[in-house]
């Protein structure tokens, strides 16, 4: 049944990819659909056996992979609590997302294609999950990217698609580069990859010393912060998430799967899994929670003032990614692990909730070209209201939230209780809730409500504003896309049923995820539920301790929250001409803040230009200056003159050289006969 | 069943079918050359059987040579003696696997001089064969520097606009190398009163004797490799050899001087590879990282992929000189993998280039729209030069990896920067070339492979993903021989991981070992 889970994506990969052209578009639809449908249900069997019933952890071996001296690998399948909890919200999502993209991509003559990519995505984030060691986790990882790379440049016409795809590939890349290195100094200190053997003699490693490039380094701390680097990469925290915004180049539907739900939680879940190792790397965990906060901060700063909807949800996603790690960071792996689980519904929700949008709009993204939709599409504006009120985790203390309140504010209140670095963590999580509430507002209050900015009796105002950025559609028709501003008028309308029902099926998640799995995440119920898992230290037990933090810490986010409302509705609701009036500003901060803190500017300058100028300069300069003018060509020249009248050169040096080696083999026989050594 | 010259026969099959094509001289013209290729694709198939037959007979439990035979040549010490170990005989099935891949991808491509190129391309299989099979040092000097001699050919006849330059260089860098070499073999021949190569295995050359041998085998075989800064013959070599020559001078040629690394330098000099072991890794990070940040810069096809090849050559000798058995199964697999990988990818140029006459990135764009089944050819060896995990590029990068750490933690660090910028070059050339949009009016009416093509191509992929899931073929018969070696030269310590202290006082009262349950 386990490799099931994992392999039936897989066979839906290839039926679609390989023959989709002969079963014909529809015909690969359904069976990667099918095949996930039943993979989905499965893991909910795998689930409720594993983790709610505690059965055993499961491996099954399939294949030996490298094997060279004391590095034996294997293709194995590993299934604990920590797995199934992934399968379920792989899986599931996956399923949905499979579901709605019949709907959403049904314009699209690449169809198979798609899909292919999808349930191989699938398969991939599958395989990463289930990893038993550090290599094939590798393996899913880079799987993962690769599928990432194909289906953000899927549109392969458009250059920005292109050129976000690269950049993402590139970046992950940064990451992979710590992370095969934390993996070989894994294997050079314990002798083995395999989880079980590192994890064992994990403890003992503690406080002790190697060399590494040239310093003496703590061993633990070293090896987990090579391996978070490539966290970072994958889960796009600060300083590698320049990849994640411009992922949203690909079809929404892969930005709700891959860019949302599943592969950027991937570094959540490495950090996990390496409980054991980072328990023994306190520094490395303070590394963790810092590096989560400010991200949580940070991107939460960026959303606030973008103006494509897909990008605001991006950048909550990494905002969000950055609670989960920061959570990891004070040692609540199950805090994390809960968030990561109910993320999955809200913001897949919201994701394909704004694909919903962007469908009834023709495939518009401008915020600032909607307005007015709640009456049109009132489904959608449903689904996207309690993904907006699962996001920015409401509820009423000790009585009732939608999802992301009860992750979101464990993590608040475990972050507070570690003290340390986890104060840092709580002001910052305390200000980015603020700030997630505003900009899920201002998100709604621009898309659904105030006046219709589609018709074309739109402001003088806006039309101005409509040129400052070039449209970053989602387009599958890009040219048609443009059509729609000066032809005929646009009719909102709603999603067909196909993409309704997995949006309902996930608000259902939004809505009661955070209720019925708290107590076994992270409730009375949790240490039975995650056993060997997750490790803890006892020295660490913040997730304990954060029911005895204050009274206003378990307020505190609830008053935020309400805050952030407050002023999302006086600007976007109430006076929405203050909003375009400041805006219209531009003041100092706000550019910065829209602009990205300038981070992609900076990279270019320090790392792109000067990597193709060194290029450039090593080949003409390097290769053909240097190396060529001292070596052959001057040489040539000497032996040219020599040779010129004699022979004609394009026949003359091959005898030459012919000439040489006879001439040597001559010598060695003479040498043996007559030189007669023996 | 060594009772039967099987290496022999592997090794002069091609001969006989290239001795066949010349008595067949007569008929001329159309007919004349259709007999040629037919006879070249015969005669390459039927020794990639009797070279699996080979592989199939080698036990790979054996870490000593096989399949051995002897007989007197010469006279007086030098024998033509041939056999195979664990490092050898797959670069044998290699060099016969890669060979018909390059008679077919000259099918329709060659047009001047058929039968003399067919001739060329199987005396030099016949060459190739014989470095790898060769016990004896005369006999592996003859084949090791003979090859070299239908490659002048191939390139200087079948090339491109500036074939002459390109074999001019060539020519003199691997002069150079081969002098210096041949200096060295006198003096073993000398010192060692014998030329066989299995009893100058066991022989203890003097430390100082050492120093001098290996670098006088060095300056051949980095210039074969190549290393950096006696690489840049290459991409002039490879620009302007017609595409079964790029096959055959990325897939073979450039393993000779690997191979030649492991099987003289490391067991027969190892004092002077462990006193010379930082330098080579100097080198070796320097070749990842400046020719993957040239290749970066590349306008053309051709030469972006033959940078490439310098910078996974570069893992190749830093694997090598680890002298782990990790870094040293990596250099063989990585060699094996990159023989069929660049190979294919210089395939892949000239089914563009057969078609457009031009190697210039610049002048594609949107391939996949015409041609979907080149672009998804193309991609998998995209990723496998990648290095993307299940393809066999992936294990030989990451195990040298291994190896290095283990040696030395800078070089790792280094060689790790190679994986970000080979996905930058990989990708940016397969963005500008596949995908964009399809509009270039010179591209019009361009087809995607044909059946000669993708059967060219099929089998490669087969292998990179095979290997790239399951390498233990590979490593089973690598693993034994390569033990050897590393317990003979027993510089690095059998038991892998590295010095660790001892651990420090735990600080704040957290007793690292005790309190391990929560």
């Amino acid at each position: 049944m386990l490799s099931a889970i994992v392999f039936l994506p897989l066979l839906g990969a290839l039926i679609a990819g390989f023959f989709g052209r002969l079963i014909g578009a529809r015909m690969a639809e359904i069976v990667t659909t099918g095949l996930l449908g039943v993979a989905a249900v499965l893991s909910w069997i795998a689930f409720i056996g594993i983790g709610i019933n505690g059965a055993e952890t499961q491996t099954i071996e399939v294949l030996p992979w490298i094997t060279s001296g004391q590095l034996q690998t294997s293709w194995t399948l590993r299934v604990d609590v920590l797995t199934v909890v992934m399968l379920v919200v792989v899986n599931t999502v996956s399923s949905l997302v499979h579901l709605y993209s019949i709907g959403y991509m049904a314009e699209d003559p690449h169809r198979p294609r798609f899909f292919a990519y999808l349930s191989l995505f699938t398969f991939a984030m599958l395989m990463l999950v289930t990893a038993d060691n550090f290599l094939q986790l590798f393996f899913g990882w880079e799987g993962v990217g690769l599928a990432s790379y194909l289906l953000i440049g899927f549109w392969y016409q458009k250059p920005s698609a292109n050129a976000a795809a690269i950049k993402a590939f590139v970046v992950n890349r940064v990451g992979d580069f710590g992370f095969a290195l934390g993996i070989v100094g894994v294997f050079a200190v314990f002798g083995s990859i395999d989880f079980d053997s590192v994890f064992a003699a994990a403890p003992n490693m503690a406080g002790r010393t190697f060399e590494f490039a040239g310093m003496q380094l703590d061993v633990m701390t070293t090896l987990c912060l090579l391996l978070f680097v490539g966290a970072m990469g994958k889960s796009a925290q600060f300083g590698l998430h320049t990849w994640l915004p411009d992922a949203m180049e690909g079809p929404t539907p892969v930005s709700a799967l891959i860019h949302a739900a599943t592969m950027v939680t991937a570094g959540v879940f490495l950090v996990c899994r390496c409980s054991p190792m980072f328990e023994y790397a306190p520094d490395a965990l303070a590394f963790v929670t810092i590096i989560g906060a400010i991200t949580a901060f940070f991107a939460a700063t960026v959303g606030m003032f973008q103006d494509d909807i897909k990008r605001v949800i991006a950048y909550s996603t990494c905002s969000q990614l950055g609670y989960m790690f920061f959570a990891a960071g004070v040692s609540a792996y199950q805090a994390a692990m809960f968030h990561l689980f109910t993320h999955a519904f809200f913001k897949a929700l919201l994701f394909l909730g704004a694909g919903s949008v962007i469908h009834a709009m023709h495939h518009e993204q401008d915020m600032r070209k909607m307005g007015g939709l709640w009456k049109l599409i009132p489904f959608t504006y449903a689904m996207m209201m309690i993904g907006t009120i699962a996001l920015i985790g409401f509820g009423i203390p000790h009585v009732f939230g939608f999802a992301g309140f009860y992750s979101k504010d464990a993590i608040l209140e475990t972050a507070y209780a570690a003290g340390g670095v986890g104060s840092f963590a709580f002001i910052a999580g305390i200000v980015a809730a603020l700030m997630t509430s505003f900009y899920s507002w201002r998100l709604a209050f621009m898309t659904f409500h105030g006046a219709p900015k589609w018709k074309h009796t739109a402001e003088e105002e806006h039309a101005h504003g409509a040129h400052a950025e070039p449209a970053q559609g989602d387009h599958a028709h890009a040219h048609a896309a443009h059509d729609d501003h000066h032809g005929h008028e646009l009719h909102p309308h709603e999603s067909p049923i196909t993409m309704t029902v997995p949006l309902f099926v996930l608000s259902v998640g939004a809505v009661l995820a955070g209720l019925l799995f708290a107590p076994y995440f992270i409730g009375e119920e949790n240490e039975a539920f995650w056993r060997e898992a997750i490790k803890v230290l006892p020295a660490h037990h913040a997730l304990h301790a954060r029911h005895e933090v204050p009274e206003w810490v378990v307020w505190a986010p609830w008053v935020v929250t309400v805050f952030g409302f407050l002023i999302a509705a006086y600007y976007f609701l109430w006076r929405p001409q203050r909003a375009a009036a400041l805006a219209a500003q531009n003041g100092l901060l706000y550019s910065f803040l829209k602009n990205k803190w300038y981070v992609d500017e900076l990279y270019d300058l320090i790392f792109v230009r000067p990597a193709m100028w060194l290029g450039r300069f090593l080949w003409k300069k390097g290769d053909g200056w240097t190396i060529d003018g001292l070596g052959p060509d001057g040489v040539a020249a000497r032996v040219l003159d020599v040779a010129r009248g004699a022979v004609r050169v394009q026949t003359g040096f091959i005898y030459h050289y012919a000439f040489a080696m006879l001439i040597g083999v001559a010598a060695l026989l003479t040498w043996l006969m007559f030189g007669g050594a023996h | 069943m060594a009772s039967w010259p099987i290496l022999s026969l592997v090794t002069f099959l091609p001969l006989a079918g290239a001795l066949l094509i010349f008595g067949l001289g007569k008929a001329e013209g159309e007919a004349g050359d259709r007999n040629a290729r037919w006879i070249a694709l015969w005669t390459t198939l039927l020794t990639l059987v009797f070279a699996i037959i080979a592989w199939s007979e080698f036990d790979p439990a054996n870490p000593g040579f096989q399949l051995v035979e002897e007989a007197s040549w010469l006279g007086g010490g030098v024998s033509y003696k041939m056999g195979v170990d664990g490092i050898s005989v797959l670069f044998v099935v290699l060099t016969a696997f890669l060979m018909p891949t390059a008679i077919l991808c000259s099918w329709t491509s060659i047009e001047d001089r058929v039968k003399q190129y067919m001739i060329c391309f199987l005396v030099l299989e016949t060459l190739m064969i014989g470095v790898f099979c060769a016990l004896d040092l005369i006999v592996f000097y003859v084949f090791f520097e003979g090859g070299l001699i239908p490659m002048f050919i191939i390139i200087g006849v079948w090339g491109g606009k500036r074939r002459v330059y390109a074999t001019y260089k060539f020519f003199l860098y691997t002069l150079l190398g081969s002098v210096l070499m041949l200096i060295a073999i006198l003096y073993m021949w000398a010192t060692a009163g014998t030329t066989d190569i299995v009893k100058l295995l066991a022989y203890d050359f003097a430390p100082e004797a050492q120093t001098w041998l290996w670098l006088a085998f060095f300056a051949s075989f980095a210039v074969k490799m190549p290393m950096w800064p006696v690489h840049t013959w290459l991409p002039d070599a490879h620009v302007e050899a017609p595409t079964a020559g790029s096959v055959i001078l990325a897939g073979i040629l450039l393993k000779m001087g690997g191979y030649g690394f492991l099987r003289f330098s490391v067991p027969m000099f190892p004092d002077a590879s462990l006193y010379f072991q930082s330098f080579v890794f100097a080198l070796s990070v320097i070749a990842i990282i400046y020719t993957s940040l040239v290749a970066l810069a590349q306008e053309d096809i051709k030469k972006l992929i033959a940078y490439s090849s310098v910078a996974h050559m570069g893992f190749v000798t830093m694997g090598i000189f680890t002298l782990n058995q990790q870094g040293i199964d990596a250099a063989l697999f990585q060699m094996i993998s990159h023989g069929f990988v660049s190979g294919a990818l210089f395939l892949c140029v000239g089914v563009i280039y057969d078609r457009m006459h031009t190697r210039e990135i610049a002048a594609y764009g949107g391939l996949v729209t015409p041609m979907p089944v080149y672009a998804f050819t193309f991609m998998v060896f995209t990723m496998a030069n990648v290095g993307l995990p299940g393809t066999s590029g992936f294990v030989g990068e990451f195990l040298s990896l291994a190896g290095a750490f283990q040696a030395n933690t800078w070089v790792a660090v280094g060689a790790a920067s190679g994986v970000i910028l080979s996905a930058a070059y990989a990708l940016y050339l397969y963005r500008r070339v596949v995908y964009g949009v399809f509009d270039k009016p010179s591209l019009r009416g361009i087809l995607d492979m044909n059946s000669r093509e993708i059967g060219t191509l099929g089998p490669l992929i087969a292998a990179t993903i095979f290997f790239g899931i399951y390498p233990k073929p590979i490593f089973d018969v690598t693993g034994p021989a390569v033990r050897q070696m590393v317990e003979t030269l027993g510089v690095s310590t059998p038991h892998a991981p590295i010095s660790v202290s001892e651990p420090v006082k735990p600080t704040e009262g957290e007793a690292p070992a005790a309190e391990e349950h929560h």
